[in-house]
């Protein structure tokens, strides 16, 4: 090679043009931080002060009827509701998609773990307004046939929500229980432990803080999740008594009334003051999610 | 402390009974989680199948949305997609590469670290206020293709810069230390070196915000997807219809929709974002086993 190995030193131009270049990758490394700031700077500043002057009432009353002439923000109704799909999916989905993620991790051959990874991952992509469709088209029908007055209820919206959950915390388990070292397993299987010993006696309580993380952001997720249950929940504000009865979550609250509240008015400042809420359960979950994580690195 | 747990005192038998029992349960589980799923997408390819023919795809609905095609929700969906990946495809991959080659171990990317898990966590309804509150009422682009893009993108924001920053830190450190020892300053070892090696990589990522961005309804509801538009859009400012969109107003707001149309276009939807979504996985697939190092 006849090309000299050593470069001149960078021209000025250069020098300034890798400045500019070095100066837009800094700004665009913090851009999630200020679009994390932003989010909260504009929904705040739309619905803090409701939430301050009226949290008293919200959170003492059921009756959340905004639209009448005397408008009441009761939000008990709808927190029940959330609360309500998201326990009852959670319920099914927590055991069936640990039991799953254990299933991948430990007992099924390298061929079959590669295939549903690749099954799971897909079937987390569903979009969740299809998976709204499916709860309208398909659990509706079915739900009645099964003796519900109407097929559209917080039933309903408990199954969807479990289906959607069931595909992250497959992938999020196994992840955990990957990451438990080999030897720990050699150690078990060694002293004589079968292959079920093993996972019930060490691996599950080594992984322990990585499957948490994988339920935590299941609750996450399902608490934040808005156009399927928008679509088959039912939409009645009241507290179910059943697992017939129809039922209304915060995230479809938001998203069906806001299109009609007159902007800056005392409704649409409520559903700001919701979404707040909502940014700030999602928020501590996340961060109690990352805790955990880091936690279980460092020991 | 408490008592160790006995040892494997039962017999044998009763304990690789056990195994095998519980090695059962876990197969069914497994197959509760997927089957029903499964089924459930089968089965909308079946009954939306008969619906899709090239005047579907191509004609304009008729007849408050009872009959004819779904083009204008196509071609919306398109320009929603094309506007958030313009935003979030340059902002993304700068961001990827400040923490995997400038942020280090410190208190700020540590701090990045948590913006972008938190904003992945944000529920999609939050991201819809935020892109009303943003940019259709402050920034006062209204209601149109450019708030809607806007929202999507920042929702897709984690999506690339997590596979940016993964990708590019697969690139092993040699690499980089080899081009520093020829003079090269740290923009020419990431231009000429890290990033042509890192490519593929972020592309599955960018593929993934595709078919992210291509299913989400709540953040374009209010920001940039109308309810029935038999239009097409010519520039950022107008409103269009979406794929994801009109799925939700063919279900739940338009009476009288035939089955085969409601099926048909939840087919299509669902088409392409898992069409865009195995593109992903077949990719990343493909890098892994042609690894050269």
């Amino acid at each position: 090679m006849t090309t000299p190995i050593a470069r001149r030193r960078p021209s000025p131009w250069i020098r300034y043009v890798e400045f500019v270049i070095e100066g837009l990758i800094r700004v665009c490394g913090l851009s999630a931080i200020v679009f994390i700031l932003a989010i909260f700077l504009f929904i705040g500043k739309e619905g803090i002060g409701f939430l301050l002057t009226h949290l008293g009432g919200m959170l003492s009353s059921t009756d959340w009827s905004p639209t009448h002439d005397t408008p009441t923000f009761g939000l008990v109704a709808l927190l029940v509701g959330t609360v309500w799909c998201v326990g009852l999916s959670l319920l099914v989905s927590v055991p069936v998609g640990l039991a799953a993620a254990v299933f991948l991790s430990e007992f099924a051959s390298d061929r079959w773990r590669e295939f549903l990874k690749v099954v799971v991952e897909l079937l987390a992509a569903i979009p969740s307004v299809v998976w709204g469709f499916i709860g309208v088209m398909m659990l509706n029908p079915l739900l009645q046939s099964a003796g519900a007055q109407v097929g559209l209820n917080g039933l309903n919206g408990a199954i969807v929500l479990a289906l959607m959950t069931l595909p992250l915390l497959v992938s999020l388990g196994e992840d955990a229980l990957r990451a438990v070292p080999e030897s720990y397993r050699q150690a078990a299987i060694a002293m004589g432990a079968t292959k079920w010993e093993m996972v019930w006696r060490v691996l599950l309580p080594a992984a322990r803080r990585g499957l948490l993380v994988a339920v935590l952001l299941g609750v996450g997720r399902c608490v934040g999740e808005t156009m399927a249950v928008l679509m088959v929940t039912g939409h009645a504000v009241r507290i179910p008594h059943s697992l017939y009865d129809p039922v209304r979550t915060l995230t479809a609250t938001i998203a069906a009334e806001l299109g009609e509240a007159v902007r800056g008015g005392e409704h649409y400042q409520a559903l700001f003051a919701l979404g707040i809420l909502l940014f700030f359960v999602t928020f501590v979950v996340n961060l109690v999610a990352d805790y955990t994580v880091r936690a279980r690195r460092m020991g | 402390m408490s008592q160790p747990a006995p040892p494997f005192v039962e017999p044998l038998g009763t304990r690789h009974r056990r195994q095998r029992l519980a090695g059962l349960a876990l197969g069914a589980a497994t197959a509760v989680a997927a089957l029903p799923a499964l089924a459930i997408v089968s089965f909308i390819v079946w009954k939306g199948w008969p619906a899709i023919s090239w005047e579907f795809l191509t004609e304009m609905p008729v007849s408050g949305m009872t009959k004819g095609g779904i083009q204008p929700a196509i071609v919306g969906t398109l320009w929603l997609v094309g506007v958030s990946l313009l935003f979030s495809v340059p902002v993304g991959v700068l961001a990827g590469m400040y923490l995997s080659e400038y942020a280090g171990e410190g208190w700020l990317a540590r701090v990045v670290d948590l913006a972008i898990v938190n904003l992945a966590g944000v529920p999609s309804i939050v991201h819809a206020l935020f892109g009303l509150g943003a940019f259709v009422l402050f920034l006062d682009f209204g209601t149109s293709i450019l708030s809607g893009g806007l929202t999507l993108g920042v929702m897709t924001l984690p999506v690339i810069i997590t596979s940016t920053k993964a990708a590019m830190q697969s690139v092993p450190h040699n690499f980089r230390v080899a081009c520093w020892n020829l003079g090269a300053t740290r923009w020419q070892t990431i231009w000429h070196v890290v990033l042509p090696n890192a490519l593929p990589g972020i592309l599955t990522g960018v593929i993934l915000q595709v078919s992210r961005s291509a299913g989400e309804t709540a953040p374009v509801l209010f920001t940039g997807a109308a309810f029935y538009l038999p239009i097409l859009p010519t520039s950022v400012w107008d409103q269009t219809m979406a794929l994801s969109m009109h799925v939700f107003a063919l279900v739940t707001q338009v009476p009288n929709v035939t089955e085969e149309l409601k099926y048909g276009t939840a087919l299509v939807l669902l088409g392409v974002v898992l069409c865009f979504n195995s593109f992903a996985i077949a990719l990343r697939y493909y890098l892994r086993r042609n690894r050269r190092w």
